[in-house]
């Protein structure tokens, strides 16, 4: 590892200001970032450490009946809220399907935000990666690439965005609030992350010395709890990434969906939000046809970056049974297998 | 540039000069305070024998920064017992033949306290395994882990229950 200055601020302007330096880089947890400086894939010569920032660790019902959380809350104390779990059970859902306990623990909602690609190619220094070294190439073209993206990638990069929690935060319009040298903004979580083109070394569109403040969910996002699954594929049943995840979240009202939420993990270089299979799903019954449709619809255009076509057909049938255990009904309890096909739990629906 | 950090590592408070940022806090325990019953195994957060308790909760010590834990409060598997008598968790793992080689066993039961203390898997095999999964073990000896933790939760919830009658 290389080494580095740490910093540690205890405003949030202090913080901003040392990390708008060139080479410089927010510290929270570190499960992500430290493990990079490890193998040298990630070589700041700055840690700006922002755990010690006062007021980002609150979890805040907002008046208009929408949820601000800050970007300091750990994973696992905002899976464990009841509250939450209740109100955005797929986000929680999502949060305990990822990663290991002692990892949930640690690790922040900013950080979860901006965790970089698992792309084997990415964190081999010897290999090409257009991410890692603008201009290098990539050698995840043409090489073990059957975990990579099917859609929204370019010749430049096949990588896909790893996180859970983002994808039924993306179905469900999570606006990121962001501090930065011009003062305050937001931007919907579904525009932070970048699709590779022609730069693929830049993941999210935040400038030097952006801080990630808060995560808000908007007043309508509680309005789907009654039927918000979370539903994550993978090569072993816990503690592995998503070969592909959908965030299925339904109103259903007398029988016909009044609204719909669709949003897939491991299939880009972002969390990916399906509105065309959203709207056809809008008026319909929630049956087996609608969901095949609604999937079909989802991957029209998905194309694999090398071998992994599988993942356009998995993908398909990981929306239909997420729409369908959703449609069945939000369990009262998150799974003892979180999002885990294999989960015994049948739907019961919690807010009838 | 140095760094002062104050800690305080199994009940004991400590002082620590650190001239190198880099250092994590497991190589903190085992190089600086000599204590190497945590151990160093993928080094990287996907192995889990470097759990501890930070602040009540279980953490890779391997993925956190030695800088970082000024005015933490660490406990490691030196930490558990009292004296001769062992922490119900480090009693059932003995009972239940939980280890074979031993080099995961200290994260093992430090992860089986903070999974234990969070109060969500109860007596359920399946959520203890789980819970568990960042926690591997090369010998195999998954079956009597999860039978100590729940033996270990049992006698935990038993004994805070007399207390409290």
């Amino acid at each position: 590892m290389k080494t580095f200055d740490y910093i540690r601020p205890t405003t949030i302007a202090e913080a901003i200001a040392a990390a708008a330096a060139p080479n410089a880089s927010y510290l929270a947890a570190g499960t992500n970032l430290l493990d990079l400086m490890k193998g040298n894939v990630a070589q700041p010569e700055r840690l700006v450490d922002v755990t010690r920032l006062e007021g980002l660790d609150r979890i805040e019902q907002l008046p208009d009946g929408g949820l601000r959380i800050g970007a300091l809350v750990r994973n696992a104390e905002l899976a464990y809220d009841s509250d939450f779990a209740r109100t955005y059970p797929a986000i929680a859902e999502a949060l305990l399907s990822g990663a290991s306990a002692q990892l949930r623990n640690a690790a922040t909602v900013g950080g979860n935000l901006m965790q970089r690609t698992r792309c084997a190619y990415f964190h081999d220094t010897a290999s090409a990666c257009n991410k890692r070294q603008p201009g290098s190439g990539c050698d995840a073209l043409g090489g073990e690439n059957r975990l990579h993206a099917v859609l929204g990638w370019s010749d430049a990069c096949i990588a896909t965005h790893p996180s859970d929690f983002c994808v039924p935060l993306v179905a469900l319009d999570a606006v990121v609030e962001i501090e930065g040298r011009n003062g305050q903004r937001e931007i919907a979580l579904e525009a932070l992350h970048r699709l590779p083109e022609t730069t693929p070394e830049r993941d999210t569109m935040l400038e030097a010395g952006d801080l990630i403040t808060a995560v808000r969910l908007p007043p309508e996002a509680r309005s789907f709890a009654a039927h918000s699954r979370y539903l994550k594929v993978r090569e072993r049943t816990s503690y592995a990434f998503a070969l592909v995840s959908a965030a299925a979240a339904l109103r259903i009202e007398q029988g016909t969906i009044r609204a719909a939420r669709l949003a897939l993990g491991g299939v880009a270089a972002k969390p990916w939000r399906a509105r065309e299979a959203e709207k056809i799903l809008v008026g319909v019954k929630p049956d087996a046809e609608a969901f095949q449709q609604a999937s079909a619809a989802a991957l029209t255009n998905a194309k694999p970056s090398g071998d992994n076509a599988y993942k356009i057909e998995l993908a398909r049938r990981v929306i239909v049974r997420a729409l369908s255990i959703a449609a069945a009904g939000t369990p009262e309890r998150v799974p003892a297998l979180p999002a885990s096909p294999f989960s015994p739990v049948p739907g019961v629906l919690q807010h009838a | 540039m140095s760094h002062v950090i104050n800690l305080t590592v199994n009940g004991e408070r400590r002082s620590i000069e650190l001239n190198d940022p880099r250092v994590t806090l497991l190589d903190l325990l085992r190089e600086r305070l000599q204590l190497t019953g945590t151990k160093k195994g993928c080094d990287r957060g996907q192995c889990g024998a470097c759990t501890v308790l930070l602040d009540g909760r279980r953490v890779n010590s391997c993925l956190t920064l030695a800088v970082g834990c000024d005015g933490i409060d660490v406990l490691t598997i030196e930490g558990v017992a009292r004296g001769d008598v062992l922490d119900p968790v480090q009693a059932a793992f003995v009972a239940h033949d939980a280890l074979q080689c031993g080099f995961c066993t200290p994260g093992q039961i430090m992860s089986a306290i903070g999974l234990i203390r969070e109060g969500h898997a109860g007596d359920d095999p399946e959520r203890i395994r789980e819970a568990m999964s960042g926690n591997l073990c090369r010998c195999g000896a998954y079956a009597g882990i999860v039978d100590a933790v729940i033996e270990a939760q049992k006698t935990i919830a038993a004994t805070n229950q007399r207390r409290s009658a």
